[in-house]
């Protein structure tokens, strides 16, 4: 009787810790849901095709036809500069970069890449991000204008 | 701006006010007008910057502060001569080659006499150079990172003390040996010291492309010991001057014995000379065994090489290139005014500055007014070069700078104070009590053709009584002195790191625009560096593992290593991501014997680990980087050394 009991103990102690923790996490989750419920969608799934954020792109044009040359440039930065961060097809340290440039405009993307700071301080959609991303802020990799160009041209082909 | 007119007249007579408490404008160091006033002249407002930098040694520290004049605020200590658990200098794997010498690793010294590099006789800003006194190195300090790049042992030397100064256009940087010793090094009595000893001047070329450095030749002197030096400048550029003392060669109880010559001498160099005579294919060459090395800002690593033979020459094959100066009583200073016309000699047991002329120098040596020689270098006539003489200005002068107005300022040990006096007329003008027991002084650019001449600071010996006590060892410190005026004004006390033994002060704005930011990760090319996410990699070599890692804010990665056994050694190769400034991470794993890293962006940086039991071990970020510093962690599993269990990575998996 004793033996059973103190493995039952035993046993029940584990489970303890694992229910203790799933308990933890479904909270969390309900939390969410209430959010969810007030505040509508996401900042990452928000779509704002009008602002251009605040930085030093004020206007873009985009040829209708992709410039592979520049996106295959832009890609080769992508990789070296925002992978740390950002991952294809995967929310990770921030948003995954996939289908971006129906979300946003090109000079809002760009701002985002060579202002970050002042974006975050001063864009509402740019401050809702950065909640959303637990407050891990946008890194200035110290990009030049014309490689923020290239990696929105490699967006566009995501 | 009603307001701001209201404000201009309310202390308009506020001033007023205080004028009229004050009448007969006496000067009080406690409280009332002045000491209101010399606040206002050290402050420098929350965000504002400070009108110099002040490169102040850090005497048996080994390091090299940096401070903001007037406001005595502390920016940085540069690691030259040292290890420095801050910022890993001297610990991780990068820098550990810098400090080696040809004795071996030596992390530590006395560093002395900083000087700042020049371009026609003015400070150019482009590095600092500064001494070790006892394992003898000059070091070169880069002003773009304010990090120490280049490092070269002296031979033939000991006690180097008469460094590191500069030419005018530093085409050399001079180290001259306070000790003179056997050359070679040699087995022989201490006693048979005179006429067996040699002083080796050394004149280590300073690359105009890239700074680097290289001994061109040495003087081997007769085995005096040489104090220290200056360049010429303008007229007399081209010559060094060193002061010289115990030219009695005595080898025991020098205070007594090495004081016993009514004069020593500073020795006249015409370096110009020398080196048309060694270009010539004059010298010898002979076998040494010395450290250079060299901190690469590309591959964030230095190497350390033993170079094996050094070019000396002796002065008696070079006729008309050295002569000697008489100069009273042990010189120790040994400074030369803007114009490179007098070369002040401050006898420290005498009772009067000895000022020497260049012209009048030039003239003796060209009328052969000898009075004798020393080991076939002739000795010029004391009255023939003697320009004038400071009469009994103090007492136990050590050194003197000028401010570019006509006036210099010598420091005083013995009576502790700082004496202005005027060039050319020799009178004393105006002395201030320095607390206590004043070094050298600085006024920046007080060593070239054009000094800023706003402040002179003070480096003491003794602090005593000036600040709250701190247990037997009391703060080091140094006092800043208005010289705007004609009388100086004692403005503020600071405390330093380590001795303050000497400065260089520079306009910060000659410097401000070349400090660098930010090291670019495209120029990265460190040998283990991961320069993106997918350069990340853990290599295991036999009991050798590396691990190729990357920090951004705020996460490392990989940050899970598994497969790594007690008895491997462990080089964790971290580079900062990050490109913007004023971005560092640190890192530091538990159990690691040598320090922590501070990481800048663009950086690579090594420290190794040996883990000496299984289990499952943290590191994480060291300095505070973002909000999410305390999630920038990760941990590595170790398990006994005949575990089979592979070397795996990963992040967010």
């Amino acid at each position: 009787m004793l033996f059973v009991f103190s493995l039952v103990a035993c046993g029940g102690g584990e489970k303890k810790e694992k229910e203790s923790f799933a308990i933890k996490k479904a909270k969390t989750e309900t939390t969410k849901v209430e959010k969810k419920e007030n505040s509508s969608v996401p900042a990452s799934k928000k779509v704002d095709l009008e602002s251009k954020g605040v930085g030093p792109i004020t206007s873009i044009t985009l040829n209708a036809k992709i410039d592979k040359a520049m996106a295959a440039k832009g890609e080769e930065t992508f990789k070296k500069m925002c992978t740390a961060c950002h991952r294809i097809g995967k929310k990770f340290i921030g948003p995954a970069p996939d289908g971006i440039m129906e979300r946003r405009t090109p000079e809002w993307v760009m701002n985002m890449i060579l202002n970050p700071t002042e974006m975050v301080q001063k864009d509402a959609l740019a401050k809702e991000l950065l909640m959303e991303f637990n407050g891990s802020p946008m890194s200035n990799q110290n990009l030049s204008e014309e490689e923020a160009r290239a990696v929105v041209e490699y967006f566009r082909t995501l | 701006m009603k307001r701001l007119s209201k404000l201009v007249l309310l202390s308009a007579l506020g001033a007023l006010t205080l004028i009229g408490c004050n009448p007969a404008g006496k000067k009080s160091d406690k409280g009332g007008a002045l000491s209101s006033s010399a606040a206002e002249k050290v402050y420098v407002a929350p965000g504002e910057h400070d009108e110099f930098y002040a490169f102040v040694s850090g005497g048996f520290s080994g390091q090299l502060a940096v401070y903001g004049l007037p406001s005595g605020r502390l920016f940085k200590v540069i690691p030259v001569f040292s290890q420095d658990a801050e910022k890993a200098w001297g610990y991780n794997e990068e820098t550990k080659p810098m400090l080696n010498t040809s004795y071996g690793f030596v992390p530590w010294d006395d560093s002395h006499h900083p000087d700042i590099s020049q371009t026609a006789g003015e400070l150019d800003g482009r590095y600092v150079f500064i001494n070790a006194n006892n394992t003898p190195r000059i070091a070169k300090i880069d002003l773009t990172t304010f990090e120490t790049t280049e490092i070269i042992e002296v031979p033939n030397s000991a006690g180097n003390h008469s460094s590191s100064f500069v030419t005018e256009n530093t085409e050399y940087v001079v180290a001259g040996t306070r000790f003179s010793v056997p050359v070679p090094q040699r087995d022989m009595p201490i006693s048979e010291y005179k006429g067996n000893f040699k002083g080796a001047l050394s004149f280590i070329s300073v690359n105009p492309e890239d700074g680097g450095m290289d001994v061109k030749f040495q003087l081997l002197m007769p085995g005096f010991n040489y104090d220290l030096s200056h360049p010429g400048r303008g007229k007399s550029h081209g010559w060094f001057f060193f002061t010289t003392y115990n030219t009695e060669e005595a080898s025991t109880l020098l205070e007594v014995n090495a004081s016993q010559n009514d004069k020593d001498f500073i020795a006249a160099v015409n370096w110009k000379k020398i080196e048309e005579y060694v270009n010539n294919g004059g010298g010898k060459m002979m076998p040494a065994n010395y450290a250079h090395n060299v901190y690469d800002e590309h591959t964030h690593t230095a190497t350390s090489t033993m170079k094996k033979e050094v070019l000396v020459v002796d002065p008696s094959e070079v006729p008309g290139a050295v002569y000697l100066l008489p100069t009273p009583k042990s010189p120790h200073g040994c400074d030369v005014d803007p114009s490179g016309e007098y070369i002040v000699g401050n006898g420290k047991l005498s009772a009067n500055l000895t000022v020497h002329s260049f012209t009048k120098m030039l003239d003796a040596i060209e009328n052969k007014k000898f009075d004798g020689d020393a080991y076939g270098i002739p000795i010029l006539n004391f009255d023939s070069v003697l320009a004038g003489t400071v009469e009994q200005p103090g007492l136990g002068p050590l050194h003197t700078e000028f401010d570019g107005k006509g006036n210099a300022y010598t420091t005083f040990f013995i009576s502790s104070e700082v004496v202005k006096w005027k060039l050319g007329t020799w009178d004393v003008v105006d002395r201030k009590s320095t607390y206590y027991s004043v070094g050298h002084l600085m006024i920046p650019g007080g060593n070239s053709q054009k000094p800023f001449g706003k402040y002179v600071l003070a480096m003491n010996k003794i602090t005593k009584d000036r600040y709250l006590p701190t247990g037997p060892e009391v703060t080091q410190s140094a006092q800043l002195y208005d010289i705007t005026g004609e009388k100086m004004e004692l403005l503020l006390d600071f405390p330093t790191v380590g001795e303050p033994h000497y400065a260089a002060g520079i306009p910060a704005d000659i410097i401000k625009p070349n400090s660098k930011k930010i090291f670019k990760l495209e120029e990265n090319k460190h040998k283990y560096a991961a320069l993106s996410e997918a350069d990340t990699k853990v290599v295991r070599n036999g009991k050798e593992v590396h691990v190729y890692m990357t920090m951004i804010r705020s996460h490392f990665s990989p940050d899970n290593i598994e497969g790594i056994k007690v008895g491997d050694k462990v080089y964790f190769h971290i580079t900062n991501l990050e490109q913007d400034y004023d971005v560092p991470h640190g890192v530091s794993m538990i159990g690691a014997n040598t320090s922590e890293l501070l990481i800048m962006p663009g950086q690579t940086e090594s420290f190794v680990w040996e883990p000496k039991q299984p289990g499952v071990w943290p590191f994480y970020c060291t300095d505070f980087c973002s909000a999410l510093h305390q999630e920038m962690q990760g941990y590595v599993r170790v398990s006994p050394a005949n575990s089979n269990i592979e070397l795996s990575w990963s992040l967010g998996e």
